[in-house]
């Protein structure tokens, strides 16, 4: 199969409104003869659901949470880009499109990226007029605020809680179309595999995490709203439920992902406490526009504070090496996020980290709070200073934070066309779960903008040049590739429970973490991944072998939930080495140690890498297939990225 | 056979490292008395557990991580709780610490609590949320579909995507969005009824209500949004409120009590007024 | 839309019903303990009987008792009804009992309510229904126009005929059923007097939540207004009125 993007031919600007005009409708009285499935039901699969229902369209919706509301695009805080230029600072489509695609270190489609900067400014009307309460000017204007990446101010925010508004606006049109019984919601229930019929998608099997029942469901066409990966590393800020696999589970179906290894490493994270550590969590990148940075200048120093010998505050001046400040004059600490999170990595590889384990940086208020005042500085940061109270039990205005970069955000997904579908006709990937927009990094408060602009304003355009094209006939639920794949996943599930060894599914998940991070992490080498490819595929065989998975299937099973999930990072892991094994250059969060500049920076080979990897799955245990989709700037001059 | 034996003697070895490896992070050593519940057909009892080497920097959910790690190496059920973002967002945990909602620290939820707010030696009751309208699912974990049936009732403004007016036509007092915004931090743990002594829903569905009683956006359907949220309320079998502002004591967002109070004006006017 | 069956069944219905009869019974009280500080006066109880003559005779008055009466059955039964609904609401209870930050008064308003509803039954049944079935002795006062000076004397039933109040010769005439003895003769029993002591701070307590979470439930929580509203309920309704209340069977149990 040849990738084809799809991307409609003619000048940037003008790409999705011809393509709007070109694409089938569905006649509005036939819309009702359809049935779409949405799985995920975060900023995309809310969005897409509401909006697709609000259409005409029956939609059956799913989420593993208790609500459609958990999902954890609520865990947002920054805010959400658009091109509005309110603030008249020069702002516009094509700049928010240029800064995205810079950003992504040219690894990302233009029409893809344009086309997400121009529905951006249809997203704040639709959150406004939805009740969303956005922070307001005291003229009763909404307010802006800068962020990482951007000179312009063209972030939209509530408080710290962004992400949490707009689920909340997106989950009450869902309701709504509950409501109108035009949505079908079905809750605590897990997407096991994709159904494909002739090959194009037409239904899914679930596994209500209740009772254990396994069911078919039959749809014109599948949407995939299902988040990111960055779980395959155990420790992300991704929530406890966050997995890969009705993603992976169609990728074995036959849909291809694309540039696995791109992940995004956030800078500002509370540091690993100890083993039992669940999960990271992550401190406003905002922290960074007034703490420092610095590590001590010498390993001695750094020692003699990991035992507690000394305190942050006993270390001279003269001593603290303030190191982004040092290697980035004029962005200082402002740097993106990769290359900060980089940083921080080299300065405790080299023995400079403290905190009890060594794997933090400070992060320094003082000289803020002596310029600006304690009132001035808790005004700003207090909610973020007060979280981290909570979390280390140490006070962020007398001593500097400790802060150590974690896995945030997998610019890597399944590969999608302009219509968002996926290699497989009838399945489409929205939101983090596909790969289009980011390219190789993603900047900061664009997650939320691409969530909401996939599922209110691209699928329900795309969507229906599809369904006219397949027609409305209903879908035959007694074609038997619903019963042979629902057999497949009983026999999965019967396999997984019939496992009794002695190791936990979570101390696998944590083996696969600690390995993925160590060597597919900020940064890889060649032989590092080649190493980790072997370690991920001896742990995977012997997951198969020696897991302890307790219960039966039908009741709540927590241990039988987390096996499923755990087997397919432990598939996906293998993957992301390959691609990153496969990418010889370095680019955005995807950083090989043999490609860097002299002065340490990532080098692109825009001759041979200017191009997305998709990977196509070919049968347990075999390697799997690259499919090379080649990327064209015609409006964008690729440069080195510098912020000396 | 000697084979066997020394496998079995090896992965035994193993076992026991594993689980003085889980031990030998902390030094608080807790007693927990859980609720266990099959489902929601059976009846539930509580259980006794040893929680050794406990640390005190460990959230409260990992510390039930610990103990579940040692159930299911001896084989046993693991203890259900609900919980995802483990940041203190998505309402997903829930628990009844020693008789409190999220347990002894305020303005906290449970994934966000820190074993340094117990002692070496304490022993920790925990009980799921209990009302008729959540059932339990299983252990500790409750159905609270009931909020969602809820906010389906009416917790939305009715439009469509597309269509509607630039987001700075309607310009809105920076007090009014800010009184909406801290209606709008509602997470939907269900805290308010869990420490309610009469499982009210109010302090919920009253802060939805407000957070569009108060903005320009939610005024077309503000009386009949009110009359059938309330009405769902009822039916999904809450009691009423009576005062005592447990509620708002035990929200980890600090929803005020004001909310119930606009509530019930918004109620009235839409019965006896506006209706 | 509107429907007031509907809106009255429903919880917030319901709440509105505990909430504006229990205001009536606010306002009864203070016009109750006003007439029934004429207790105090050292006139051998001439005041207190016009004053109680008056309240059971004046036809608007007559309405509005018949209106409190009903007032104190809604409110107790209503609140048996919520009660037995929100337990229903919570069929299993914690083995902890919840520490929730809430006031013990504002949990406990049924118990509270209670002994107020057995003391309001006692106090009916010792004052009320004497007085009219007419089991209450009589008294004749007369009193000096020009000096002041009131005289008074029992009177037996066969002298009197009705209420009667007239002038002759100067003085001032006045026959009435004597409820003043009635209650100075009652508190002259220890316990009794301990009893309606114990009923006030039922009542204080009751009040103490009950006044302020009337106004809630109507929706008048305001933080302009909410300071004024907290103030009385403290200070007129939960500490001046059962104060007030309370000094009376004190002192007549002590200087009459």
């Amino acid at each position: 199969m040849t990738l084809d993007a799809k991307i409609p031919e003619g000048p940037l600007a003008e790409k999705w409104n011809k393509h709007k005009f070109n694409l089938k409708l569905v006649n509005p009285s036939n819309k009702r003869k359809y049935d779409v499935i949405v799985v995920g039901t975060g900023l995309a699969g809310a969005s897409a659901a509401a909006s697709l229902a609000e259409l005409g369209y029956n939609v059956k919706a799913f989420c593993f949470q208790d609500s459609p509301r958990r999902a954890h695009s609520i865990a947002a805080q920054g805010g959400i880009n658009a091109a509005k230029n309110y603030p008249n600072d020069g702002d516009s489509v094509f700049r928010l499109f240029y800064d995205t695609i810079k950003g992504g270190d040219y690894r990302s489609r233009e029409g893809n990226v344009y086309r997400l900067a121009e529905v951006s400014v249809n997203i704040i009307d639709q959150c406004v007029a939805q009740g969303v309460p956005f922070a307001r000017e005291y003229g009763g204007l909404l307010d802006n605020r800068s962020f990482g990446g951007a000179q312009v101010s063209r972030t939209f925010y509530a408080r710290g809680q962004t992400g949490q508004q707009l689920l909340l606006g997106a989950y009450s049109a869902l309701n709504r179309q509950i409501n109108l019984g035009k949505v079908k919601m079905y809750t605590r229930s897990e997407m096991l595999d994709l159904v494909t019929v002739d090959g194009k998608a037409q239904g899914i099997v679930t596994r209500n995490l209740i009772d254990g029942k396994i069911e078919t469901h039959t749809g014109h066409a599948v949407l995939l709203c299902t988040g990111g990966y960055g779980n395959v590393f155990y420790l992300s800020t991704n929530a406890m439920g966050s997995n890969v696999t009705a993603a992976w589970r169609a990728h074995k179906r036959g849909a291809y992902m694309a540039n696995p290894c791109y992940t995004q490493i956030h800078p500002t994270c509370i540091p690993v406490s100890g083993d039992h550590q669940s999960k990271l969590t992550l401190m406003s990148e905002s922290l960074r526009n007034d703490g420092r940075v610095w590590v001590p200048k010498t390993k001695e120093l750094s020692e003699r504070l990991r035992k507690g010998e000394i305190k942050a505050i006993d270390i001279k001046e003269e001593d603290r090496d303030y190191y982004l400040e040092r290697k980035y004059p004029s962005f200082g600490n402002l740097v993106p996020r990769d290359v900060a999170s980089r940083n921080a990595k080299q300065v405790c590889d080299e023995g400079r980290g403290v905190g009890k384990s060594g794997l933090a940086v400070y992060l320094d208020f003082a000289d803020s709070i002596n310029r600006l005042g304690e009132d001035t500085v808790a005004a700003k940061y207090g909610n973020l200073f007060d979280m981290y109270q909570q979390i280390t039990d140490e006070n962020p205005y007398k001593v500097p934070m400790r802060i150590y970069p974690a896995v945030h955000y997998t610019m890597g997904g399944l590969w999608v066309d302009y219509n968002l579908m996926t290699s497989v006709p009838g399945l489409y990937a929205l939101g983090e779960a596909n790969f289009s927009d980011h390219g190789a990094n993603r900047l900061g408060a664009s997650a939320l903008m691409q969530g909401l602009a996939d599922g209110y304003f691209v699928i329900p355009y795309t969507l229906g040049d599809y369904l006219a094209k397949i027609g409305p006939a209903p879908i035959d639920a007694n074609r038997p590739e619903f019963d042979k794949t629902k057999k497949e996943v009983m026999e999965k599930v019967k396999t997984l429970l019939s496992l009794k060894g002695n190791k936990t599914v979570d101390e696998y998940h944590r083996d696969l973490g600690k390995i993925m991070w160590e060597y597919c992490g900020m940064s890889r080498d060649a032989e590092g991944l080649k190493k980790a490819k072997g370690m991920v595929s001896e742990l995977r065989a012997d997951f198969w072998k020696n897991v302890i998975v307790l219960g039966e299937n039908e009741e709540v099973n927590q241990s039988l939930e987390k096996a499923g999930r755990v087997a397919d990072f432990l598939e996906l892991g293998e993957l992301m080495i390959d691609d990153a094994l496969n990418r010889d250059e370095s680019c955005g969060g995807h950083f090989r140690e043999e490609y860097q500049t002299p002065e340490g920076e990532a080098l692109r080979n825009d001759d041979e890498f200017a191009y997305v990897a998709a990977w196509a799955y070919k049968g347990d245990n075999m390697p799997e297939e690259l499919h090379k989709e080649n990327l064209e700037f015609e409006n964008v001059k690729l440069t080195q990225r510098s912020y000396k | 056979m000697r084979r066997e034996r020394l496998e079995l003697a090896k992965s035994q070895i193993s076992n026991l490292t594993s689980q003085i490896k889980i031990r030998m992070s902390g030094n608080m050593n807790l007693t927990l008395k859980v609720w266990r519940q099959k489902n929601s057909s059976t009846s539930g009892k509580f259980v006794t557990y040893k929680a050794p080497g406990i640390s005190p920097d460990m959230s409260f959910l990992e510390m039930l991580d610990v103990v579940n790690e040692d159930l299911v190496k001896k084989s046993e059920d693991p203890i259900q709780f609900d919980h995802d973002c483990r940041e203190g967002i998505c309402g997903m945990c829930s628990l009844v610490i020693n008789g409190e909602p999220h347990g002894p620290k305020r303005a906290t939820t449970t994934c966000q609590l820190h074993m340094r707010s117990f002692k070496d030696g304490d022993t920790i009751v925990i009980e799921p949320w209990r009302a008729a309208a959540f059932p339990v699912v299983k252990d500790l974990a409750v159905d609270r579909s009931a909020f969602d049936r809820i906010q389906q009732a009416g917790g939305y403004v009715s439009i469509g995507t597309g269509g509607v007016p630039d987001a700075n036509e309607i310009a809105i007092p920076k007090v009014i969005a800010d009184e909406a915004f801290n209606s709008a931090t509602c997470i939907g743990c269900g805290a308010c009824v869990a420490a309610c002594k009469n499982a009210s829903a109010m302090l919920f569905v009253s802060a939805k209500i407000s957070q569009y009683a108060m903005l320009p956006q939610g005024q077309p359907e503000r009386y009949a949004r009110a009359e059938a949220m309330v009405l769902q309320m009822d039916d999904e079998g809450f009691g009423s409120c009576t005062n005592t502002y447990a509620c708002e004591a035990q929200c980890p967002k600090e929803i005020k009590v004001t909310n119930i109070a606009r509530m019930n004006r918004e109620f009235f006017n839409a019965e006896f007024i506006k209706g | 839309m509107s429907n007031f069956s509907s809106a009255f069944s429903s919880t917030l219905g319901r709440k509105l019903v505990m909430c504006l009869t229990g205001l009536f019974l606010c306002s009864f009280l203070i016009v109750h303990l006003a007439g029934n500080f004429q207790l105090f006066k050292n006139d051998d109880g001439l005041a207190f009987n016009q004053y109680a003559h008056f309240m059971t005779h004046f036809t608007p008055i007559k309405v509005v008792s018949y209106l409190l009466y009903s007032s104190i059955i809604i409110h107790t039964i209503w609140a048996i009804v919520i009660t037995l609904m929100n337990r229903k609401a919570r069929p299993i209870s914690y083995a902890i009992k919840p520490k929730d930050g809430s006031i013990w008064s504002s949990r406990n308003m049924g118990i509270l309510g209670t002994i107020l509803f057995v003391f309001i039954v006692v106090h009916m049944a010792n004052f009320w229904y004497k007085y009219h079935s007419g089991e209450t002795p009589y008294i004749e006062y007369r009193t000096d126009i020009n000096s002041g000076a009131t005289m008074s004397k029992s009177i037996n039933e066969s002298e009197f005929t009705e209420y009667v109040s007239f002038v002759d010769n100067g003085v001032q005439v006045t026959k009435s059923e004597d409820l003043y003895k009635e209650v100075s003769n009652a508190f002259q029993q220890w316990w009794l007097v301990i009893f309606y002591v114990l009923a006030m701070a039922a009542l204080a307590f009751h009040l103490v939540h009950g006044f302020q979470s009337a106004f809630q439930t109507l929706g008048w929580n305001h933080h302009k207004y909410r300071p004024l509203i907290k103030f009385i309920g403290l200070w007129v309704f939960s500490i001046g009125i059962p104060l007030g209340f309370a000094a009376m069977p004190i002192y007549l149990f002590l200087f009459k």
